[in-house]
């Protein structure tokens, strides 16, 4: 194991901008751009060492060869020609947003199909003791059966093709968006509950227009679990008898030891992952406008 | 001061409450029996008594949210079954809708009654005049002090136009400043709305200031019986009332020796047992 003294880390950010003299940075409110030069030298001493290890041909602990591993700049060329095509030019080329656009249906799919079904199963689960208890012991049976354990037997069941992902991406994003919103409905204070009553709210319209508004938060923390979840699964979700999705282009990629558009593939659900999860907080922004979204 | 278009109830209730008993399940005593009590319609009472009496129990009754285990509640005649909006209560804690703004909260119960758009507009309006908040109307809650969270609870309810107030401490958790001039507020309400008011709280003072009436209660599991009605007292005085007065005070200090007074003069004393039991 070659350990290097790596002569091209770059130096942390000094202290060399630090406000002077009567200047006062005002607690918690940093500059922005502060946040962002705090956030580069990581990632920039990653990409390096990551340079070095493979021209280097180290050896990490695991056995991780490194010299089997593409250089980062070759991986950027790939991600380039992948999306853009005219720098490799060969079959892979162009192909990113098929791909993509193939596997975000599957993931919307599946996620949508769990939170229609597990926010209202939920909320009945969260206001009802009976059904909560007649429940609760087999969806926390089968809760910890790992989706990937699931995959084989989606195969066998349903068979090649979208739906048997599209059900395994329904089966991961449905556990934690049930689960949050159980929870979320059981934090709802009584006193809510007699404020609407008294109001003149019968009891399964407060389910609506009390009991869901205020466990929204808890809700939607669920969702982005989930959606995170969704893109998790999908690796495994597309790996046989599919052509066409960031899974898929992996798992040939792999039959064909190209390294370097495994990693473009990790890249690209990683951000398409992030990206999702950003979408919908706006969205869920955009449904709320200037409402709190706070536990009440 | 009569304001034009204070939001009036269509008929302030009479309640009345017949041999009352609560008792919760698991527990060995009633935490409150043996109630009577006769409120006429547009009355101001008050109720008054140390923890465990079971004046909020009885509050919670009156309101729908707990049934008596025994006796008769009725409101207009009514009996009491479930809450409603004719019977509009205003918890010590506000229970206004966090995601909802100041004028979609006092709107709900208008909206709710599926009255039409104009009259539900109309209504929140006036109530949001009535208790000074108009210009905060596009506000959420949490962004108002106790005291106008408190104010929004009472638009609330008058936009409903209760027959009867029920208020559960509702000035209990406000400073001092905030709880005075909600007083002198709430009797402004009172005069203009003419509902019948049922004032739930632990300040003497308080309720000889707001009441026509102040009912003390005793006993409680925590004395090892019952809470009952000790007596109600008729207050009397001609307003505005003098709260450093001469008589004001001496009706304080009777009330005070009526809440503080030994337990025997309960009416079913309990002599076995004798266990605390938390309501």
């Amino acid at each position: 194991m070659s350990t290097s003294t790596t002569a091209a880390v770059s130096p942390p950010p000094t202290a060399s901008t630090a406000p002077a003299g009567g200047e006062r940075p005002r607690s918690g409110r940093r500059p922005p751009w502060r946040t962002w030069l705090l956030a580069v030298p990581v990632p920039v001493v990653l990409l390096l060492l990551w340079d070095r290890g493979v021209a280097g041909a180290w050896t990490l602990p695991l056995g991780i060869q490194m010299g089997f591993l593409p250089e980062p700049l070759q991986v950027a060329r790939r991600l380039a020609d992948l999306a853009f095509g005219g720098l490799v030019e060969d079959s892979y080329s162009r192909t990113l947003w098929i791909h993509l656009y193939a596997s975000s249906l599957r993931v919307v799919q599946g996620f949508l199909l769990a939170v229609v079904l597990a926010v209202p199963l939920g909320i009945v689960m969260g206001r009802s003791s009976v059904l909560f208890r007649m429940l609760e012991p087999t969806i926390n049976l089968v809760r910890p059966i790992p989706v990937t354990a699931w995959a084989p037997l989606s195969l066998l069941i349903i068979g090649f093709g979208d739906r048997s992902t599209i059900f395994l991406v329904f089966l991961a994003a449905f556990f934690p968006v049930l689960l949050n919103t159980i929870t979320g409905v059981r934090q709802v204070p009584q006193r809510l509950l007699e404020a609407a009553a008294m109001l003149g709210t019968p009891a399964v319209q407060a389910l609506y227009k009390v009991v869901l508004p205020a466990a929204v938060p808890s809700i939607v923390s669920g969702l982005r679990i989930a959606l995170g979840l969704a893109w998790v699964i999908l690796v495994v979700g597309e790996t046989v008898g599919i052509n066409v999705g960031l899974g898929a282009m992996i798992t040939q990629a792999r039959d064909q030891s190209r390294t370097d558009l495994i990693i473009c593939g990790m890249v690209v659900i990683g951000l398409a992952g992030f990206l999702a999860d950003r979408l919908l907080v706006l969205l869920v922004r955009l449904v709320a406008g200037r409402r709190p979204l706070v536990n009440p | 001061m009569v304001k034009i278009g204070t939001p009036r109830p269509a008929r302030p209730a009479d309640i009345s409450v017949r041999a009352l008993v609560k008792q919760y399940p698991g527990t060995s005593s009633p935490a409150m029996a043996g109630v009577d009590l006769d409120i006429a319609a547009g009355e101001f009472v008050c109720v008054v008594g140390a923890s465990g009496c079971g004046k909020s129990t009885l509050l919670r009754i009156l309101a729908g949210f707990e049934d008596a285990t025994a006796g008769q509640v009725t409101v207009s005649t009514e009996p009491v079954r479930g809450p409603g909006p004719e019977r509009g209560v205003v918890f010590q804690d506000y229970g206004l809708f966090p995601w909802l703004t100041v004028a979609e909260n006092v709107a709900y119960g208008p909206r709710q009654a599926r009255l039409a758009k104009r009259e539900v507009t109309a209504r929140t309006e006036r109530a949001l005049e009535t208790v000074g908040l108009s210009r905060l109307a596009s506000s959420f809650p949490q962004q108002l002090s106790g005291g106008m969270q408190q104010r929004v609870a009472i638009a609330r309810v008058l936009a409903n136009q209760p027959a009867v107030l029920l208020m559960d401490e509702p000035f209990g958790a406000l400073d001092a400043l905030t709880r005075s001039s909600l007083q002198r507020e709430l009797k402004r309400i009172h005069r203009e709305t003419g509902t019948t008011v049922v004032f739930v709280t632990h300040s003497v003072e308080e309720a000889v200031y707001l009441a026509d009436r102040v009912v003390v209660m005793a006993g409680g599991t925590s004395h090892g019986n019952s809470g009952y009605v000790r007596e109600v007292v008729e207050i009397g005085l001609p307003e505005p009332r003098d709260v450093t007065g001469e008589a004001f005070n001496e009706l304080k200090r009777r009330i005070d020796r009526l809440i503080h007074l030994p337990n025997a003069t309960a009416p079913a004393p309990r002599s076995s047992g004798g266990v605390p039991v938390a309501s």
